[in-house]
C-alpha cells in the first residue's frame, strides 16, 4: 500500500526512489513532519502524519471519534434517550391531540385514568399534553443557550487570546465580574426587567452562560500557543490571525463542544428554577419548571401526577445530557492521547 | 506570600469596581428609568422632573456613577419606598441569616464530600464507586427545589421530623435550628456533587504520586498513607472549589429560600423582583456579588496559606 504525498521535504532521503517520487508505506519514518507546519490531525490525502513522525493510513478525524463514542454504552444510551425526549416534546403533539390553549375547571386536577392518562393541571387541562409542549420550551431554550453561548463564548476567548496583553487582561476581568455575580439573582434581575418571552430568556440564559467557555477558550488558546505545530508555523512567518483560527481554533474544538453540550444541562436547570420563581414563557406556552412548579403549589393534597412526571422529564434531560457530555469528553481525551 | 496577598487584593478590587458598573448600567436601563421605578407609572410629569432633580438624575452618566458609588461604599444604597426603609437596613437584617445558611450548607456539604470522595477515589471503577457516582450525578441532575419537595415530601409529609416552611423563623433557637433543617440540607445535597468529584479525582492524582509511593516503600500501612498523605494534600485543592462553588451556592439558596419562606436576601430579592423594588433588587446583587468576591479571595489566600506552591504562579 502506497500512496504519494504531496509536498516534498515529508520523508527522509532512504524513502525517495530513484524516479524521484515520493513515496511512504503505513508505518514510515518521516522525518520532518513539523517542518511543513502539518498540523496533528491534518490529513494529506490518504495518509496522516502523526506527532512520533510515524506514517498511519488515514481514517476521518470522525470516524475515529464515532468508534471511541460506541465504545461508551452509556453515553449512547443517552443519546438515544435525548432523541426519544426530542421526539416526544415534538412530534408527540401530532399524534397525542389535547387541547392546550383553553382550560377547563370542571376537569381541574382530575387522577389519572379515563381521557387523561397521566390526569389533569390545575387548569383542567390534560396533564401529558402538557409536558410535551413544556418540554419544548424546554429544550429550545436548553440547546439554543448552548449553542448561542458557545458561539459567543468562543469567538471572545480567541480574540482575548489574539490580542493578549491589556485586551486580554480588561475583557478577562469582565468574564470575572460576571462571573462573581451569583447568576440566578443575575437572570432574575434581567428577567424581571422585562416581560419574558422564548427569545428573552434565552438572551438572558446566555449572558450568563458564555463566561465559561470565554475562559476555557482563552486558557486552551494560550496553552495551545506553545505547541510546536504552532511554533513551527509562526517560524514559517504565518500571520499571527492566520495561526489564531486556522491553527489554534479548530484544536480547541473538542474541548469546546464538550463543554457545550454540558450547558445545556445548566440551561435546562436555570430555566427550570426561574420557572419556580415565576419567570417564564407566557401562557398558553409553559414550560416543565413551570409545570413542576404548579405540582408544588397542590403538593399537601396529593395531585402526585402533577408533581413526579415533570420532575423526572428534568432529571432524566440533564442527566441523559451529562452523561453524553462525559461521553464527549472520552472521545475527545482519545483523541487528545493518541498523539 | 504578602506580594501574592496584594496582587490578588488588586484584582478583587478591579472586578468590584467593574459589577459596580454593571449594576449601575443595569440601574440606569430601567424601563422607564430610576424614578418611573420608584414614583410608579400615576404621576405628573413635575413629580418625576423633581425627584429626577433631587436624586441628581440630570447629572452627566460618570457624576452620577461617582455619587453612587460614593454612597454605596458609606453603605447607602438607596431606600426601598415599597418597604419604606433604606436597603442598608432591611440588608442587614436578611443578610446575615443568609450567610448562615449558606455557610451550614456549605460546611456540611464538604464534611460529606471529603470521606465520600476519598472512598470513591480509593476504590476507583469499584461497583461502590459506580453508586456513588450515580447517586451523585442524580443529586446534580436535579433542580434543587425539586430536591426540596422530594426532602419535604420524605421528611415533613412522611415522617413530620422537620416544618416545610421557616415562615416562623426567628422566634427561639430551636425553633431556628428546626427551620434551618430542610433548607441546609437541600441546598447541601444540590451542591454537594461539585465537592465530590472534586475531592474523588484529586485522590485519585495523589495516590499516583512518587510520595505515594515513597510512603509504600518505608512500609506506611495504606490506611495511613490515605488520611496522613493523600487526605491532607485532596482537602487543599477543595479548599479553592469553596470560593468557586460560592456564586452556585448563593443562587441555590436564592430558590432555596423562595421554596421554604425562609427570610433570608433571597426570598427579599425574590419579593423585590415580584414588586420591582428596584433599589432592592441592586442593592441585594451589588452586596451579594462582594460578599462572592471577598469569600473568593478568603479561599484562594487560605489556599495559598496551606500550599506555598500557589504563590510563585
Amino acid at each position: 500500500m502506497s500512496d504519494t504525498l504531496p509536498p516534498a521535504g515529508i520523508v527522509g532521503a532512504a524513502a525517495v526512489p530513484p524516479d524521484g517520487e515520493l513515496l511512504v508505506r503505513e508505518g514510515d519514518l518521516v522525518v520532518s513532519a513539523a517542518a511543513v507546519a502539518v498540523s496533528p490531525g491534518v490529513t494529506t490525502d490518504s495518509f496522516q502524519v502523526t506527532d512520533a513522525g510515524t506514517v498511519r493510513r488515514a481514517t476521518s478525524p470522525w470516524r475515529d471519534a464515532v468508534a471511541v463514542f460506541i465504545e461508551n454504552k452509556l453515553a449512547v444510551a443517552s443519546l438515544v434517550v435525548l432523541v426519544l425526549l426530542v421526539a416526544f416534546c415534538f412530534i408527540g403533539p401530532l399524534l397525542y391531540h389535547t387541547n392546550q390553549t383553553g382550560s377547563s375547571l370542571l376537569d381541574a386536577s382530575k387522577a389519572p385514568g379515563g381521557a387523561f392518562p397521566l390526569g389533569t393541571t390545575p387548569n383542567g387541562r390534560d396533564e401529558l399534553g402538557r409536558l410535551m409542549v413544556g418540554g419544548q420550551s424546554t429544550l429550545e431554550v436548553g440547546f439554543a443557550v448552548a449553542i448561542l453561548a458557545t458561539g459567543f463564548g468562543l469567538v471572545y476567548g480567541l480574540i482575548a487570546g489574539y490580542f493578549g496583553g491589556i485586551v486580554d487582561a480588561f475583557l478577562m476581568r469582565i468574564v470575572d465580574a460576571v462571573l462573581s455575580i451569583p447568576f440566578l439573582f443575575f437572570v432574575v434581575l434581567l428577567a424581571s426587567l422585562t416581560i419574558p418571552n422564548l427569545f428573552l430568556i434565552i438572551l438572558v440564559i446566555t449572558s450568563v452562560s458564555w463566561l465559561s467557555t470565554a475562559r476555557l477558550v482563552r486558557g486552551e488558546a494560550l496553552s495551545l500557543r506553545t505547541r510546536d505545530y504552532v511554533r513551527a508555523a509562526e517560524g514559517f512567518g504565518a500571520k499571527k490571525r492566520w495561526v489564531q483560527f486556522r491553527h489554534i481554533a479548530p484544536n480547541l474544538m473538542g474541548v469546546v463542544i464538550v463543554n457545550g453540550t454540558l450547558k445545556v444541562a445548566d440551561a435546562v436547570l436555570i430555566f427550570a428554577s426561574i420557572g419556580y420563581l415565576g419567570l417564564s414563557v407566557p401562557p398558553p406556552a409553559t414550560s416543565w419548571g413551570v409545570i413542576l412548579s404548579a405540582g408544588i403549589q397542590n403538593l399537601f393534597d396529593g395531585y402526585w401526577w402533577q408533581l413526579w412526571p415533570a420532575g423526572a422529564l428534568i432529571v432524566i434531560t440533564v442527566l441523559a445530557v451529562a452523561v453524553l457530555g462525559d461521553g464527549m469528553r472520552d472521545v475527545v481525551e482519545r483523541r487528545l492521547q493518541k498523539r | 506570600m504578602i506580594g501574592y496577598v496584594f496582587r490578588r487584593l488588586g484584582q478583587s478590587v478591579i472586578v468590584t469596581v467593574l459589577v459596580s458598573i454593571i449594576v449601575f448600567l443595569l440601574l440606569h436601563s430601567l424601563p422607564g428609568g430610576l424614578v418611573r421605578a420608584q414614583l410608579g407609572p400615576k404621576v405628573s410629569a413635575l413629580a418625576v422632573h423633581n425627584l429626577a432633580v433631587q436624586e441628581g438624575l440630570t447629572k452627566p452618566l460618570p457624576v452620577q456613577y461617582l455619587i453612587w458609588a460614593w454612597h454605596a461604599l458609606q453603605g447607602n444604597l438607596g431606600f426601598s419606598y415599597k418597604m419604606n426603609q433604606s436597603v442598608g437596613s432591611l440588608l442587614a437584617e436578611y443578610l446575615p441569616r443568609t450567610m448562615l445558611l449558606v455557610g451550614a450548607a456549605m460546611l456540611l456539604a464538604v464534611a460529606l464530600a471529603v470521606p465520600i470522595g476519598l472512598w470513591q477515589g480509593q476504590r476507583r471503577n469499584r461497583a461502590s464507586d459506580h453508586v456513588l457516582t450515580g447517586t451523585m450525578m442524580a443529586l446534580y441532575s436535579m433542580p434543587s427545589f425539586f430536591l426540596g419537595v422530594i426532602l419535604i415530601v420524605l421528611l415533613n409529609l412522611e415522617i413530620h421530623a422537620f416544618p416545610s416552611t421557616a415562615q416562623n423563623y426567628g422566634q427561639s433557637f430551636a425553633v431556628d435550628f428546626a427551620d434551618l433543617v430542610l433548607p441546609v440540607l437541600t441546598l447541601c445535597l444540590g451542591n454537594v456533587t461539585y465537592f465530590s468529584r472534586y475531592m474523588r479525582s484529586a485522590t485519585i492524582d495523589n495516590l499516583l504520586e512518587d510520595y505515594v509511593r515513597t510512603a509504600y516503600a518505608k512500609g506506611a500501612s495504606s490506611r495511613r498513607i490515605l488520611f496522613r498523605h493523600v487526605l491532607r494534600n485532596s482537602i487543599t485543592s477543595t479548599v479553592t472549589m469553596l470560593g468557586l462553588t460560592l456564586p452556585y451556592v448563593i443562587s441555590g439558596s436564592l430558590v432555596i429560600e423562595a421554596l421554604f419562606d425562609f427570610p433570608g436576601i433571597g426570598l427579599l430579592f425574590w419579593n423585590a423582583a415580584q414588586t420591582r423594588d428596584y433599589p432592592i433588587l441592586l442593592g441585594v446583587i451589588l452586596v451579594v456579588t462582594v460578599a462572592t468576591i471577598a469569600g473568593n479571595f478568603l479561599a484562594d489566600i487560605a489556599y495559598a496559606a496551606i500550599d506555598p506552591r500557589v504563590r510563585y504562579t
